[in-house]
């Protein structure tokens, strides 16, 4: 600031500078703060002061990677509801144009965004002058074969394994951010009126399920398409089989047959599906990395602290000297 | 002159301000007459002329936003943020919500903005205030002077001033209440001086008889253009007559100013507003950028760099990965919003463009904006600290430039002024010689002594005048004066003590140069004798036609010598009685001889020979004058102008005989009033009060006339005639006056004695008088070199006697010279040249400037800090290098080079030599070399002290002239390296210009931190060319502190000022730079890194939000808190050990290689951050912002824990910060994420943080992965805190383990807190166990130099027969003082000192031995173990003394032997 010349000062005696002037006699505050005297913990850091830590850190991680461990592949066991996966490698959800390529708004049943729905979609967002519902990216590459699965019985007679479709979504995505355009008892296929389906798609938004509730926007195998994943492998829970009866495993060990109906192509981008199966424990599905990194760490954190407990009586003496010599 | 015609036909407007801006002048009319040419319109409004209304604000309403954002814009970074947030508003390459993105500029900018209205609205209403003041103003209508608001003043008004008003605009001097056209004002506002300065009527209207009537001032002023030059005014003032009167500064009141004694003033206001001199003089303060700025700046460029390859890389990535799926078609790959899919090319650059975006954050828009803060609240800090705050004077530390604070941890060199910086600048009458006869003045010095004594002791108590002030700080003059106590009542207890004086210094701060130090001399009783008898003598001849006659040569030159004493100079006397009331005496109203005519009205023309016959004929032209006129015929007769008065205590007498009139209401009823002087030099008021203490007191002094008073004599009333003041190139002030007993012209000339000695009128060796003459300037020459031997201030005086003639043919061309608009200094100058000549030696004193508290301490403990002090000093070499030796600036066992050259070719040859001395010294060959003569004039004859380490430690003395030869371009690098080499440098006789010189070459040169310290106008120019300027707030006026950085009450509190607030703030400022960029570098290395995974599409797992904001709100604080609270050394331990302060010296915290590793842990702490939640989350269902929230949260986390290994100290503030932090992330989290389901595209987090607490996998990579990064540093900095501690770890390890060991001695530690002293004069015991009071003891006995310490030394010479090492004797000065806490172990372990604390030149033995005391000990031992006989020994203590007449001028390396070796 150029210019802070305090015409004040001309009057009050000059600026806090003039010596005599009033401003001059303001002893200072003897306060901890203002002389910097705050009550303070010094750590410093030696291998004396820190090798504690290491232990504490060795001594906790290591429990708990082992606990994460045995919990992960104790997974295994397929009891209690089992999850039923699709997965995908080299597929790219995560690319920045093709996050942003979605409408929430529509998605969140609004009349006008589902009429005319955001920019971001382009170029998925009319198709023949006619808004696609829903718009987008994202939705347009919709997942859509379908799997079922079949136990093989006892002379290849199949017993169809039922899939429960609903549940798999996250609960606020179902209820809170994916709603069908309003109009209470009115047909979805009236609510969507005007629209078209995406490029992609084989059927319109309407038509995803006979059931109501898992139709339109909310249907959960759309909303979970929608859930853009992380990383260019990714899986996402297609059904659920849920335990019958504590008596049986839900999936009884035997010979299992797998129904793909084939829609979704991932040959064009090096891609790859699966079907993972899966129970899950308290900390999700099976993954040693966990446990295993815990326990890595914990054991270098113990190795490190014993490292330095040796370095520390080593060089304590010196250390002692130091106080006096500096 | 040719404006003549210009300014005739200036037109204006009644009523209104005229004014021409043609050339360099400009043209001041009355408002109240009707101006020439009014009828011309045309030009009446495109003059502007600035009013008298003060408008420092910067914008107005309107202005406000446009100016401002300009204002901000010149800030290169902030265009980058702003230029990034713009980016984001095209589709293309947009990264976030183009809104969200320009937040936080826009709260940048907005904050920023809010700060600048608010001080511009603060200064608004300080403006107001200040317009708003009432003055009286002449009013044209009612012909009276009316209340009219500052703001409605302009130029051209007549203002009516009263006592204690502040001049509102700067205003030509036009007639004062004062009989003799005076006025005196304050200029303290202005310059920060507190002594009365005395203004003029312009001549011409002192003389008026009646009141000063505006509405006749038909005159023209032509004066310069506004400008900022507070000592110089110059213009003339054109009567109607077509008369010609010049003007001077003494002619103006400068707005700021106060009206003092005068009860009134009348003046013409010439500068109004932004006009006056003191709005112009103020700019703001500066703006400099520190050292670790630049290097941050530099560095960030390199972020810049790392952002671009970063983009590249990805840019090139994404290009690559659109064309092998383009072709495929994956579902994945949107094609453009129109269906076409974009070419490789085009993406690569979008991607280039949007990777800039999202990176953005490795350049941060906190980091200056939190450096701000920071460096804020450190100036803050450093302004409270109350040990930094000066008792005495209650005056405390500022800072004035807001953004070098750390540079004050880095300073490599000091450059020191030395009077009023490393002494207190407070003159005290020491001794004097005159006549060729020595006067010592013992009584004196030990009453000086005393004043260094404990507070303790008090001496019996002398009943005495008040000399209290009762002038109250601010308020006006009446009501002090009702709170005075009468002289006489009470008896202020005159005390030796110290705790006394400095009481009495502190109630009379407004009288400068005044305390009762340097106030009481005790009179040499041979000398007080001479006087009485001169003035015994004087008395009963004086009316006789020569009284002068009557005395011995000797004894008249004692009279004349303190005549000299009281009136050469410029002091003005005040009475206490009515504070800063002039004491008037007044016989008649007349003004220095100003005219012709003056002259000759006072010189009768029978007195006027026909040499002067064209002034004789001018003068019978101009014979009548107003005041004067009765006197003329009297003015003849012998005795006329002898206006004595008689004895003391009698009333006044009226002097009518003569037929003067005589105003003596003015004098004081009691008998011996206790008159102060007011003197502009402390020099000037130390000899006045030595006169005072020989009865020959100035009692009064008015601009014709000077009245002292004698025993016998009475009030003698000299005509003064001309006041030729001082300035630094002639070295000399004259006052030219007519002497009341002999009526003779005489010329009295006080100056340095190099300069007086060679104006000396040449004596004839043939006769015995001028034998005899000589005999007394050699022996004269001998004192004053004996004086500056022992530190003293040498003064000559001298007087001249002239005759009528002589001094008429002076006058006419003195006046001429006066009466130039032209080139007038230098007419003035050369005139003064004239009259000082053929001067007749009287004698010379020798004035004392005493050591500030705590200066030879404060230098110690700065070498030790690795500084190199410099001293540039106008004083005398000798004076100058014993003012050294005194403030430990040189030790006795070093080397000193003496750099003395007559011409350009003799100073090469020497800087030659030397070098050449110098690199052949080296490090190994020490001891033999130095027996013998090396070369010519070159005599080092003492043996090195210490053996082997090192060789003994160079000083270099260089005088002026030698110094302007090597600083020539030629010679300046080899100067410099002779000077790198040299543990101080003594630069003696150097002028403010050289002064700068030598602060810019180290600055250039060396590429050294340079820290200027100085109080006075001439280290102005070197505190503004170096680093870090400082200015010691002292008695020389505000112009020092005004051009600083920092200002500082005294020397030795810049001690703490950079060992512990400048090492806090760089170490904090590096700490907290360094953490910037690890801070950003691990964050955007996450963001990079998942480019891997995401096709290299700039797209970000972090949730736009977090990424905008986390560095603004969620991380900021606790960085904050560290950088401003951090202490990574306790304050003691850094008092202690002042080497730690090297540690900022050489950059340790903050070096490229520092910030390339600190950049390298970021990468790897971004990797283990990435990789853990990404392999914790491989093939599962997670989405995008599920998987990018607990990175974000692991980054917090590590940050925070990151910092929390870098924090030295934890107060409850950085927990504080560090909880608030986590929990303002974690509410913010929660509350966006449930905010909205629909909104944020295209993260839409909804429910995403509150999914994500109900996931043990969360909690457990959050707590995975910040101890994996982490563990890495930890380890290090664990490993190294054993290993290899750094100094300052050691200083951290000290404080932790012995904390009470630290502060028991800081209690004792006397130096800095200024306390408790023990008493030299005491009987030592020669005990081990009282090693710091024996400290002090040293310390002050030093501080009287030489004979002190001698006699300390030699009346204890049992120390040195012990044969321990030296180390262990009590003696010894610093060992204890820097070993507080260990000195008794100290004994048993002397070896770890060196081979532990191993940094470059710290050995332990040359620690030791280069304490002086030690030394000097030895030496003292050496040369005469009983001898007593001070003067021989100062001999040999001191460097050989170039000669007086220095035709030996050479290199002289004097040393002097030591035997100190022979001990260890």
């Amino acid at each position: 600031m150029a210019m802070n010349y305090n015409a004040k000062d001309e009057v009050d005696g000059g600026p806090a500078c003039a010596p005599g002037g009033t401003a001059k006699n303001r002893r200072p505050d003897n306060t901890a703060f203002k002389q910097q005297r705050l009550p303070a913990w010094q750590p410093i850091l030696t291998a004396g002061t820190v090798l504690p830590t290491f232990f504490i850190i060795g001594l906790i991680f290591i429990p708990i990677g082992i606990g994460i461990f045995v919990t992960s592949n104790n997974i295994r066991e397929i009891e209690g509801n089992v999850f039923m996966y699709y997965g995908l490698s080299n597929f790219y959800q995560n690319h920045r144009r093709y996050v942003k390529s979605r409408d929430d708004s529509q998605l969140n049943g609004d009349s006008s965004a589902l009429l005319n729905p955001s920019k971001e979609c382009e170029p998925y967002r009319r198709n023949e002058d006619k808004p696609i519902a829903p718009c987008g990216a994202i939705a347009n590459s919709m997942f859509n074969d379908t799997l079922e699965l079949f136990l093989v019985g006892n002379g290849s007679y199949l017993t169809s394994i039922p899939l429960k479709k609903k549940g798999i979504a996250w609960w606020t995505d179902k209820n809170v951010k994916f709603r069908n355009p309003p109009g209470g008892e009115i047909p979805l296929e009236e609510r969507f009126k005007g629209t078209t389906k995406p490029v992609n798609w084989v059927k319109p938004v309407y038509m995803l399920d006979s059931d109501q509730d898992n139709n339109g926007f909310i249907n959960e195998d759309f909303i979970v398409w929608m859930r853009t994943a992380a990383l260019p492998t990714f899986r996402k829970l297609y059904r659920l089989i849920e335990r019958k009866s504590d008596l049986h495993p839900t999936l009884p060990a035997g010979q299992y047959y797998l129904n793909i109906t084939y829609n979704y192509p991932v040959h064009s981008f090096d891609g790859r599906k699966r079907m993972i199966l899966s129970t899950i424990s308290w900390m999700g599905g099976k993954n040693p990395f966990l446990g295993i990194a815990y326990i890595t760490i914990g054991s270098i954190s113990f190795l490190l602290g014993v490292v330095l407990l040796v370095i520390n009586h080593k060089y304590r003496n010196s250390s002692n000297t130091a106080d006096i010599t500096i | 002159m040719e404006r003549d015609t210009a300014a005739a036909e200036e037109p204006a407007v009644p009523g209104r301000r005229l004014r021409r801006r043609e050339g360099r002048t400009r043209t001041v009319r009355s408002n109240l007459q009707p101006p020439p040419g009014a009828e011309d319109p045309a030009a009446k409004g495109a003059r502007h002329l600035a009013d008298n209304r003060l408008k420092t604000t910067k914008y107005t309403a309107l202005s406000f936003l446009p100016k401002n954002l300009f204002e901000q814009f010149h800030r290169l970074a902030n265009v980058y943020f702003v230029f990034i947030a713009l980016l984001n508003f095209v589709p293309a390459v947009n990264a976030f919500q183009p809104g969200l993105a320009l937040a936080p500029v826009l709260f940048i900018l907005a904050v920023t903005a809010f700060k600048d209205l608010w001080e511009d609205y603060s200064r608004h209403r300080s403006d107001h205030e200040i317009n708003h003041l009432g003055c009286l103003v002449f009013s044209r209508e009612e012909k009276r002077y009316v209340t009219r608001f500052w703001k409605e003043i302009r130029v051209g008004d007549f203002v009516r001033l009263r006592c204690n008003e502040i001049i509102p605009a700067d205003i030509l001097l036009l007639s004062s209440s004062d009989p003799d056209g005076l006025c005196h004002i304050e200029t303290a506002n202005l310059d920060g001086e507190t002594n009365l300065k005395r203004r003029q009527v312009v001549r011409g209207f002192s003389e008026l008889v009646s009141e000063f009537n505006p509405l006749t001032f038909t005159s023209v002023i032509e004066c310069e253009r506004p400008n900022n030059d507070l000592t110089r005014f110059r213009g003339c003032i054109k009567h109607e007559d077509g008369e010609k009167v010049g003007l001077h500064k003494e002619n103006m009141l400068l707005r700021g100013c106060t009206v003092r004694n005068t009860e009134a003033v009348v003046g013409i206001v010439i500068y109004a507003g932004h006009e006056t001199k003191a709005l112009l003089n103020n700019s703001g303060p500066r703006y400099k950028r520190s050292r670790l700025e630049r290097q941050m700046n530099c560095d960030v460029l390199w972020c810049v760099l790392l952002l671009v390859c970063m983009s590249l890389f990805s840019a090139v990535g994404h290009g690559l990965w659109v064309q092998r799926y383009q072709e495929k078609k994956a579902l994945f790959d949107v094609p453009e919003p129109d269906g076409s899919s974009l070419s490789p090319v085009t993406a690569a650059v979008y991607s280039f463009l949007t990777m800039i975006i999202v990176l953005q954050v490795l350049i941060p828009i906190s980091l200056y904006v939190s450096i701000e803060i920071v460096k804020m609240c450190q100036v803050y800090f450093i302004n409270q600290d109350a040990e930094l705050c000066d008792e005495e004077t209650g005056s405390r530390l500022q800072c004035r430039a807001l953004n070098i604070t750390e540079d004050l941890g880095q300073i490599q060199y000091v450059f020191s002024d030395k009077t009023g910086t490393l002494t207190e600048n407070k003159m005290v009458f020491r001794k004097c010689t005159v006549s060729g006869i020595e006067y010592e003045h013992d009584a004196n010095a030990q009453r000086l002594a005393r004043y260094q004594e404990g507070d303790s002791e008090e001496e019996d108590t002398v009943p005495r005048g008040g000399s209290l002030p009762q002038r109250g700080s601010t308020g006006s003059h009446q009501s002090a004066r009702g709170l005075h106590r009468a002289p006489g009542t009470t008896s202020h207890r005159r005390s030796g003590s110290r705790a006394e004086a400095r009481r009495a210094s502190m109630l009379s701060k407004h009288t400068a140069f005044s305390s009762p130090m340097e106030k009481d001399i005790t009179p040499d009783p041979k000398l007080l004798e001479k006087v009485n008898e001169c003035d015994r003598c004087l008395a009963m001849a004086r009316c006789q036609e020569h009284p002068l006659a009557h005395l011995s040569p000797e004894l008249a030159d004692v009279f004349d010598f303190f005549i000299a004493l009281t009136i050469c100079n410029t002091v003005v006397v005040t009475s206490p009685n009515q504070p800063r009331q002039k004491v008037r005496v007044r016989f008649e109203l007349k003004s220095p001889v100003k005219t012709i005519e003056d002259f000759l009205r006072r010189f009768s023309p029978s007195r006027l020979t026909s040499g002067c016959s064209s002034l004789g004929n001018l003068a019978t032209t101009k014979a009548t004058h107003k005041s004067g006129s009765s006197s003329l015929s009297a003015l003849s007769s012998e005795c006329s102008l002898l206006r004595v008065e008689d004895q003391l205590g009698g009333p006044a007498p009226v002097i009518t005989s003569n037929g003067y009139s005589s105003g003596a209401a003015g004098w004081a009823p009691d008998p011996k009033p206790e008159l102060r002087y007011e003197a502009e030099s402390p020099d000037e008021a130390a000899l006045v009060y030595a006169a005072r203490a020989y009865n020959c007191a100035l009692a009064g002094r008015l601009p014709d006339q000077v009245a002292v008073e004698l025993p016998h004599l009475g009030r003698l009333t000299f005509e003064l005639l001309h006041t030729l003041g001082f300035d630094s190139i002639r070295k000399r002030m004259s006052v030219v006056i007519r002497h009341p007993l002999t009526d003779e012209i005489n010329v009295y000339t006080k100056g340095a004695d190099s300069v007086v000695m060679d104006l000396l009128l040449p004596c004839a060796s043939d006769d015995a008088r001028g034998r005899h003459q000589k005999k007394i300037r050699s022996k004269t020459q001998h004192y004053l070199d004996m004086y500056a031997v022992q530190g003293l201030r040498t003064l000559c005086i001298a007087k001249r006697v002239l005759s009528q003639e002589e001094y008429a043919c002076w006058l006419q061309r003195h006046l001429e010279a006066e009466s130039s608009v032209d080139n007038r200094e230098e007419l003035l100058f050369q005139s003064a040249i004239r009259l000082e000549t053929n001067l007749h030696l009287l004698g010379a004193t020798g004035i004392e400037d005493r050591l500030q508290d705590g200066v030879p301490e404060t230098i110690a403990k700065l070498r030790q800090a690795g500084l190199q002090i410099w001293v540039l000093t106008g004083d005398k070499q000798e004076t100058a290098i014993n003012i050294a030796y005194a403030c430990k600036l040189l030790d006795h066992d070093e080397e000193i080079i003496t750099l003395n050259a007559e011409s350009q070719e003799a100073c090469a040859a020497l800087l030659d030599q030397c070098l050449h001395y110098v690199q052949s010294r080296g490090p190994h060959s020490v001891p033999e070399k130095t027996t013998g003569y090396i070369s010519v004039g070159f005599s080092p004859l003492c043996p090195p002290s210490e053996p082997a380490t090192s060789g003994p430690c160079l000083s270099l003395v260089i005088d002026g002239r030698s110094l302007a030869y090597a600083l020539e371009k030629n010679l300046e690098d080899k100067f410099l390296f002779l000077a790198k080499q040299c543990r101080s440098v003594l630069c003696c006789r150097s002028t403010p210009l050289q002064k700068s010189v030598v602060v810019k070459l180290v600055r250039s040169k060396l590429k050294a931190m340079t820290l200027a310290i100085g109080d006075g106008a001439n280290d102005v120019s070197m505190i503004q060319v170096a680093d870090v300027g400082v200015g010691i707030s002292g008695q020389e006026g505000m112009q020092a502190v005004m051009a600083s950085d920092f200002a500082l009450p005294r020397f030795r509190y810049l001690e703490k000022l950079l060992i512990v607030h400048g090492h806090w703030c760089y170490s904090r400022l590096a700490n907290m730079v360094l953490y910037f960029f690890y801070k950003n570098t691990m964050f955007v290395g996450l963001l990079f890194w998942f480019q891997f995974y995401c096709g290299f599409s700039a797209s970000a797992m972090i949730d736009q939000w977090y990424l905008i904001f986390f560095n603004l709100l969620f991380s900021s604080l606790p960085q904050l808190v560290t950088g401003v609270l951090d202490k990574d050394v306790p304050a003691d331990v850094l008092l202690t050990k002042p080497q730690l302060y090297r540690s900022g010296q050489n950059m340790e915290e903050y070096r490229p290689r520092t910030f390339w590793v600190n950049m390298a842990d970021a990468a790897f702490q971004s990797l283990v951050c990435f990789f853990i939640p990404y392999l914790a989350y491989y093939n599962s269902d997670t989405d995008l912002f599920t998987w990018g929230t607990p990175i974000t949260t692991i980054a917090l986390l590590t940050f925070l824990l990151h910092l929390g290994i870098e924090t030295k100290t934890w107060t409850w503030l950085n927990w504080m910060a560090c909880g608030f932090s986590v929990l303002l992330f974690f509410s913010v989290a929660f509350i966006y994420n449930a905010s909205c389901a629909t909104c944020y595209p295209p993260s839409n987090p909804y429910w995403t943080m509150h999914t994500l607490m109900g996931d043990p996998v969360f909690y457990l990579t959050c707590l995975l992965a910040p101890v994996a990064a982490l563990l890495p540093r930890l380890l290090f900095r664990a490993l190294q805190g054993s290993l290899f501690p750094t100094p300052l770890q050691r200083g951290r390890q000290l404080a932790k383990r012995s904390p009470k060991k630290l502060s028991a001695p800081k209690e004792t530690q006397g130096p800095h807190v200024g306390e408790a002293r023990t008493d030299p004069s005491e009987p030592r015991s020669v005990s081990a166990s009282r090693p710091h009071s024996q400290d002090y003891t040293s310390q002050a006995s030093w501080r009287r130099q030489q004979p002190a310490c001698s006699r300390e030394a030699s009346g204890e010479p049992s120390v040195v027969d012990v044969s321990v090492p030296l180390r262990e004797a009590p003696g010894s000065s610093a060992a204890p003082e820097r070993y507080p806490g260990d000195s008794r172990t100290k004994p048993s372990r002397p070896a770890p000192l060196a081979s532990i604390f191993s940094l470059p030149g710290f050995g332990s033995l040359r620690w030791v031995s280069s304490l002086s005391l030690v030394s000097g000990l030895g030496s003292v031992l050496h040369f005469s173990r009983s001898s007593l006989q001070v003067d021989k020994q100062d001999g040999e203590f001191l460097p050989r003394r170039p000669r007086p007449d220095r035709d030996l001028c050479g290199l002289t390396a004097a040393s002097k032997q030591k035997q100190a070796t022979d001990y260890f």
